[in-house]
């Protein structure tokens, strides 16, 4: 059957047609809908969100020491979280198979940082697979699967956010079905203590050295010989890329099992050609590789270390100069940036924030790192998930050491990223008897991924019914004392709450808790939030004295005319937050019902 | 000869439905089709495009600067912002249609002007008011699918059966309206 997919949605058929059994993910974009589509095949496969990277991937290999085919899904950065577990892990081995995926950004289209994830294969020793397209995304997550299991290792599955995100056409076939094996107690293979560790340490090198007798010799690394005198090497999507610009003029090395690398087979394709161009995305990894072997090759001298290898930079590289276009005066195109949905709970509090002085604010991952843009101009600092409330404790010690500093640390963040690794930066603040400002914005999900359930949310990502962590009391159990819950639309209660905090001399934490506007609302949702969404402001024009105080606010229902010095707000998509009716001076803003 | 179709606009205008029923179409049709999105902050109000490549076999599934054959522009200004991708002799279909961007909203800069021309005088330019044909047959929210209609003429596509694509895509209760309006995009399209 074929059926178009996205290279994440062919990840959730491969795994479901490889036998998977269980399967763990922290949503983080271009990765999220791997999981998601995994967990649509609910009589098969068990799919979890997990609170962190980590912690899937731990689940995972609790899933696979008991036998069953396993797999964690996750952006690049996530890796870096999940590091620790994996890297033992590759010492240990498996049960049942057990693939990781890494879903890296060239670009950085909707990440923090460009980091290569192909390190992480050498680094941790373990195979890596770079699929090319949708077809390849699905067929060989049944081969990781396999050298898996035959190898004994996790499997480095790695793609990047233009397969994740492209469709292709996908032949679909049966699910295999995989027996669960045998769980059999044997602590010199699973207990990591020196004794053991020195022993396996030797599993892992000859390990390796297999992996690269397989590497040579699998089908899924292979030459394309046409003409002799360009050879191109690439992996993953560049080759698609390569091929789009080069077609049947060059000639290919296409590698789709990456590491351990095919020394002998780069070896013979470099015989076969007169000159080697690489073309990869951010790190020199197989042009470094080539040139240990001794064979001279064209990479980064041309093609840039940052950014996507799409089509028209491999061509502007070796040309200088992209396809004939059209010239146009680009000047009239004013920027599109993106902003906080009308009706979005985390207007209030940054409105508010943004305007006091004497603040460090510290941010987090999430939609409130547009904290830091006009019109709020608030945040001061961004770094991981979860790092914004032991950031905020670090400065505030600093700030403290300062005679009379007035200087207050505020960090920041969302319910999932509380979930994710902020509890322990909190835990911190309290034990270390920090006095900084934590705040928890509570828009009930997880919300700039796309709405995925989380532990203060009610429901599974397989949609059971599950227990809702109360955050108020997670806090309070971590041992803080001074905890304030507001509604962030109401600005009075957001005011109090920041001068509450700001006076006190010990650590604070202030939830402000409202439903993401996006959010589909679960039957609690809709008691606690009565009549949430259902009414809309209206300015009534002969008040309005076109102060635009209201347009300070950032919401894109509002519109200042400048030619009448009056604005007005759509009615279509204004949801009665109310926020720009509590800024207006004259009362200008009035609510109705929708 | 593959071909490369670029639709943009502005996050919840619809195209990503309609690159959906687009590659579907292409697929059905026995095309070899590959389509690229790029997801992520696009739901808070940012720009946004699909790249949809067909033919016999298709490498790249992102379409390089002078290398689309149409450009399908569901908002006046994206068209201008994308227009690099085109090819020389490529052809621009537009809604006629703004969105103010945040700084356009609050007053800070105007919404461009004359963008219609500067899009007439380079390209073959082809102005529709899909908006309005969307909100004439009774539903607002089919404009992505007029421009739709308006797309698959231009490209010469309306052999394949878009009728059934939409019957199988498409909910229920929105087929009727959807066919509707890829009928009077088509029809636009002369």
């Amino acid at each position: 059957m074929k059926k178009l997919l996205t290279g994440n949605e062919a990840i959730a058929r491969g795994a479901y047609e490889a036998g998977v059994r269980f399967a763990s993910a922290y949503p983080g974009t271009p990765s999220t809908e791997i999981l998601e589509n995994i967990a649509l095949y609910k009589e098969d496969i068990i799919a979890e969100w997990a609170p962190n990277e980590k912690v899937a991937v731990e689940a995972v290999i609790g899933a696979s020491v008991a036998g069953a085919r396993s797999i964690a899904s996750m952006k690049h950065v996530g890796v870096n979280v999940a590091a620790d577990p994996l890297f033992t892990f590759a010492y240990t081995g498996v049960n049942g198979g057990m693939v990781l995926v890494s879903a890296d950004e060239p670009g950085t289209h909707s990440s923090q940082n460009e980091q290569d994830n192909r390190n992480y294969a050498r680094f941790a020793k373990i195979p890596m697979f770079e699929p090319s397209d949708s077809q390849e995304a699905k067929d060989m997550l049944q081969d990781a699967f396999e050298v898996s299991e035959k190898y004994d290792t996790p499997v480095l599955y790695r793609v990047t956010t233009r397969l994740c995100h492209s469709k292709g056409i996908v032949d679909c076939y049966d699910r295999k079905d995989v027996e669960i094996k045998e769980y059999v107690k044997n602590v010199a293979k699973y207990i990591p203590v020196p004794a053991h560790v020195k022993a396996l340490r030797v599993k892992v090198e000859e390990r390796l050295a297999k992996l690269e007798e397989y590497s040579n010799t699998t089908p899924l690394n292979y030459m394309e010989i046409n003409d002799s005198k360009i050879g191109v090497v690439a992996s993953g999507t560049c080759y698609r890329f390569a091929k789009e610009v080069f077609g049947k003029d060059a000639s290919y090395l296409k590698l789709a099992f990456t590491n351990p690398l095919p020394l002998k087979l780069m070896k013979e394709f470099a015989a076969k050609v007169e000159k080697i161009y690489v073309i990869e995305e951010n790190d020199p990894i197989l042009e470094n590789e080539l040139k240990l072997l001794g064979i001279g090759c064209i990479g980064k001298e041309m093609f840039p270390y940052m950014g996507e290898m799409t089509p028209d930079v491999i061509r502007k590289s070796l040309y200088g100069k992209y396809l004939d276009s059209i010239a146009y005066d680009k000047s009239k195109v004013v920027p599109r940036p993106p902003s906080y949905c009308a009706g979005c709970p985390h207007r209030g509090f940054f409105y508010e924030v943004g305007k006091r002085k004497d603040v460090m604010l510290n941010g987090d991952i999430g939609c409130y790192s547009l904290g830091f843009a006009p019109p709020y101009n608030a945040t001061d600092i961004g770094i991981c998930m979860g790092a914004s409330l032991s950031m905020a404790h670090g400065a505030q010690k600093v700030f403290n050491l300062k005679k009379d500093n007035k200087k207050r640390a505020v960090g920041l963040l969302g319910d999932s990223t509380f979930f994710h690794s902020g509890m322990t930066s909190l835990l911190d603040v309290v034990y270390n008897k920090g006095n900084s400002i934590s705040v928890i914005l509570d828009n009930r999900i997880t919300g700039m991924t796309g709405h995925q359930e989380n532990p203060g949310s009610g429901y599974t990502l397989q949609g059971d019914k599950t227990e809702i962590t109360d955050i108020e009391a997670v806090v309070r159990a971590l041992g803080i004392k001074n905890v304030k819950t507001v509604n962030p639309n109401d600005l009075k209660a957001v005011n109090e709450a920041l001068d509450w905090a700001f006076d006190l001399d010990e650590a604070s934490v202030i939830i402000t808790r409202w439903p993401c506007v996006l959010k589909k609302l679960s039957q609690a949702d809709k008691e606690e939030f009565s009549g949430v969404f259902q009414s809309k402001c209206k300015v009534i024009s002969d008040k309005c004295i076109g102060c635009r105080k209201c347009v300070s606010v950032g919401c894109p229902s509002i519109f200042f005319n400048k030619e009448t010095k009056k604005s007005s707000i759509d009615p279509n998509t204004c949801v009665g937050c109310e926020v720009c009716k509590q800024v207006c001076p004259v009362d200008a803003i009035v609510k109705e019902a929708k | 000869m593959t071909k490369s179709i670029m639709l943009v606009g502005v996050g919840g205008q619809g195209t990503i439905l309609a690159s959906k029923l687009l590659t579907t179409g292409l697929m059905e049709a026995g095309y070899d089709v590959k389509m690229s999105e790029i997801h992520g902050m696009s739901q808070r109000g940012g720009d946004v495009s699909s790249h949809v490549r067909y033919g016999e076999e298709v490498q790249s599934p992102v379409i390089e600067i002078g290398g689309a054959d149409i450009l399908v522009s569901f908002e006046i200004m994206e068209a201008l912002r994308s227009l690099q991708y085109l090819k020389p002799n490529g052809k621009v279909v537009v809604n006629d249609f703004k969105i103010p961007s945040a700084p356009i909203l609050s007053g800070k800069i105007d919404y461009p002007e004359g963008i219609l021309e500067t899009l007439k005088a380079s390209a073959h330019t082809t102005v529709i008011n899909a908006s309005g044909i969307a909100e004439q047959i009774g539903n607002p929210k089919t404009m992505n699918i007029v421009l739709l209609g308006a797309l698959v003429k231009a490209m010469k596509l309306t052999d394949i059966d878009w009728e059934k694509i939409i019957r199988d895509n498409v909910k229920p209760k929105f087929v009727e309206a959807n066919i509707k309006a890829l009928k009077a995009g088509m029809a636009a399209m002369n």
